[in-house]
């Protein structure tokens, strides 16, 4: 089966060594992660982790199921690109001198819609939200002027067909046996 | 030096120290018997033990694997959670073996470890690993306790993750200081978390769908495994089969769910099972799974696995279905509740022909393995036969106990079951060592059956320091080895697929009959047929421990065999 993009959002208690439970499944079968965000979610005590790999659908559905089965993960879902808003940060630290003459870099930067967060003498670090592609053209650009430092975040993403993790949250708390 | 303030003075309830809380806990839940080891950094909760020898008695193993295992064969007799206990570092790093074999087998175990002090972690301490990190991939739950009022919750929470749902190891891990600290004891049980909803709701529809085909089906084949046992189903089961007349086989966890000489039990599924039930698998039109989840050596190569089939897949564990064999009708439930409405729908019928299909196969499978394995012309004395003369002379009010490897396959091939939770094996890990300290828990849970442990001469070897456990506890296991001087299943392979290069699987061994006589257990080496019957009669009738050892026949192979790789229609009888 083809592989492809998915991106796997996992929501879990707020315990430690969650992480590493939810990792292990995707070591356990050798997939890569692509990349992964942690962050807590609209309600209190449950976090949610955003990881992008790419694999068939079929061993992605799998690796969630498997991902739910562990006690403490309350939901865990998977979609392709096209059912995700998503979105990703990068930060990029130029030499200050290439910005102050006045050439191409600062085109550059008002081209891709990037800020300035802050500038010192000796360098200045710019910020540039968007999806890889667009992080990694305004990398490229900006490259020849001197790179000094370069950091991308991981994908977060806000999922288009899902029931609200409020509802999912109050199913599951309503349950009794 | 830190000591311990209170002494021969437990209190059930109210303030304590954490490590009697641990006590108090287990004995909330139920615990009258756990296996272990002590060490430094558990040492509080031994001392507290030492004051509730009567309530709860703490079975000293000689190595920790040795009492992980016996607390798997306990919890496998009993149906209840078993339980042990290790110190930090190499004793929590010798049960991982037996926690990963619960897991994989869905034992329910409460593991406890201590850990170094809480400051200390992460410092590479005397006696420190990171036993929560190490065990995370083979425990259902694992937890670390650093302070003492987390104790009671701790414990509880494992219990009710350890029993429920599709059951597993669980291990909780107190750090030395833990158990010394003080704690408000009040024990409530645990009763469920909002992110770990065990209990499938039943979903009509689906068992509709699924009494649909069932019902439609010219030749239905059942499937059947440990969930049968573990949701203690096995009347309803019987029921079930015996209202549609549909055969059933079985995985070898499964094996002793219904008894062996039903008219519908075709027996057993897998690489070295029967004849019928392996090649009718890629016949039936309906093949329906319950509580089993299509393990590799079940279903030899997936692409080429009942593919003419529709499938019915009954299991409480959403991730196993369609992991393996899609299933056409999914029924997420408990296999009791499941087979109980199922059960409600389905017609009666019977279905002679089918059935007469697996007479047949059976018979050729008869002429061609069983016979000859059963009554040897061979000089050597076959696996088959000796376990065939216990089947003969047993009460059946039994537990066989196996190790893993060709004696393995040959007692669940050969011995004859009627009561439930009779056979313990290693299945899904495959355990060589499993056998003798699995053996001395099942007995001490349930004492008033006899238990048989089959092993071979190289499994016996892994764990035979348990002789000392049973020893020393008096455990009247009646061990039966079945020497080949090989580690013949290895072996078996090295001839059929490695032309006869015997790499490392000759066993030059030891008089296995002084070893075992300076434990004090009465001893007997056969070696001529003649001399079988009476051996085995004199072990199931000894009071107390025996060992009897047979001489089989070295080279002697296991069949039928479906080869890896082959389909099970591609079944060898030779």
């Amino acid at each position: 089966m083809k592989k492809e993009r998915y991106t796997i959002s996992v929501f879990t208690e707020d315990i430690v060594g969650m992480l590493n439970r939810v990792t292990i499944i995707f070591t356990r079968r050798k997939i890569n992660i692509e990349s992964i965000a942690a962050s807590e979610s609209e309600i209190q005590n449950i976090h949610r982790y955003t990881l992008v790999i790419s694999e068939a659908e079929d061993m992605v559905k799998k690796v969630v199921l498997q991902l739910e089965k562990q006690v403490e993960v309350v939901k865990a879902v998977y979609h392709k690109d096209s059912e995700v808003v998503y979105q990703e940060i990068a930060l990029y630290k130029v030499p200050t001198e290439v910005l102050l003459s006045g050439g191409e870099a600062e085109k550059i930067v008002r081209a891709h819609h990037a800020r300035v967060l802050s500038v010192e003498p000796a360098f200045t670090v710019i910020e540039k939200t968007g999806h890889k592609d667009e992080t990694q053209a305004l990398f490229d650009e900006l490259e020849p002027y001197g790179m000094l430092e370069f950091v991308r975040s991981g994908r977060v993403a806000i999922t288009k067909p899902m029931k609200t993790l409020k509802s999912i949250v109050e199913e599951l708390e309503n349950i009794q046996y | 030096m830190e000591t311990l303030e209170v002494k021969n003075t437990m209190p059930k309830q109210g303030l304590m120290t954490g490590s009697q809380a641990v006590v108090q806990a287990l004995i909330a839940e139920g615990v009258d018997l756990m296996f272990g080891y002590p060490g430094g950094a558990i040492m509080p909760v031994y001392d507290a033990l030492y004051d509730v020898e009567e309530e709860l008695k703490h079975v000293l193993a000689r190595h920790e694997q040795g009492a992980v295992h016996a607390a798997q064969g306990y919890a496998r007799a009993t149906g209840k959670v078993g339980v042990c206990i290790a110190t930090s570092g190499p004793g929590a790093t010798n049960l991982i073996t037996g926690i990963a074999d619960a897991q994989i087998d869905s034992t329910p175990l409460v593991c406890i470890t201590g850990q170094v002090a809480s400051h200390l972690l992460g410092t590479d301490a005397f006696q420190e690993t990171d036993v929560i990190g190490i065990s995370m991939p083979v425990t259902k739950w694992n937890f670390q306790v650093t302070r003492a009022e987390e104790i009671p919750m701790a414990i509880a929470k494992a219990f009710y993750i350890a029993r429920s749902g599709k059951p597993g190891p669980v291990l909780v891990d107190i750090t030395k200081d833990a158990q010394f600290g003080k704690v408000d004891f009040n024990f409530v049980p645990f009763t469920g978390m909002r992110s770990y909803r065990p209990k499938p709701k039943l979903d009509l529809t689906s068992v509709k769908a699924a009494a649909k085909l069932i019902n439609s089906a010219k030749r239905p084949f059942i499937l059947f495994g440990q969930g049968i046992i573990l949701s203690k189903a096995e009347k309803e089961f019987k029921a079930f089969i015996e209202k549609t007349g549909i055969p059933a086989a079985w995985t070898i966890l499964g094996l002793s769910a219904l008894e062996s000489d039903h008219y519908l039990n075709v027996g057993m599924l897998g690489m070295h099972g029967n004849y019928a039930p392996n090649k009718l698998t890629n016949e039936c039109d309906v093949l329906i799974a319950i509580g089993m989840r299509f393990d590799d050596r079940i279903t030899g190569d997936l692409s080429r696995y009942a593919k003419q089939a529709k499938v019915v897949h009954i299991e409480i564990d959403p991730s196993e279905l369609s992991k393996n064999v899609h299933a056409h009708v999914a029924v997420i439930a408990d296999a009791k509740e499941a087979i109980l409405e199922l059960s409600k729908i389905v017609d009666e019928k019977t279905h002679t022909a089918w059935l007469q299909q697996f007479r047949e196969l059976e018979k050729e499978e008869y002429q061609v393995v069983i016979e000859n394995e059963l009554f040897p012309s061979t000089e050597k004395l076959s696996m088959g036969e000796v376990i065939n003369e216990i089947n003969i002379q047993s009460d059946h009010n039994n537990i066989v106990v196996t190790d893993v490897g060709q004696h393995q396959m040959m007692a669940c091939r050969y011995f004859k079951f009627q009561q439930t939770k009779s056979m313990i094996t290693s299945g899904g890990l495959g355990t060589m060592g499993f056998c003798l300290p699995a053996a001395i828990g099942a007995k001490m849970g349930q004492p008033n059956k006899q238990v048989v442990a089959v092993i071979g001469d190289g499994g016996f070897q892994m764990t035979l320091q348990e002789l000392g456990t049973m020893f020393q506890y008096g455990v009247d296991v009646k061990i039966v080895v079945l020497n080949n001087e090989f580690l013949g299943m290895v072996r078996q392979w090295q001839e059929m697929f490695f032309e006869k290069r015997y790499a490392s699987t000759t066993m030059v061994n030891p008089d296995f009959q002084t070893i075992v006589s300076g434990y004090g257990i009465t001893t007997k080496k056969v070696v001529k047929r003649d001399e079988l019957a009476d051996a085995v009669k004199e072990m199931l009738s000894h009071k107390g421990a025996y060992f009897l050892e047979a001489a089989v026949g070295q080279e002697n192979n296991v069949f039928p065999m479906v080869p890896t790789g082959a389909s099970v229609s591609e079944i060898r009888l030779k």
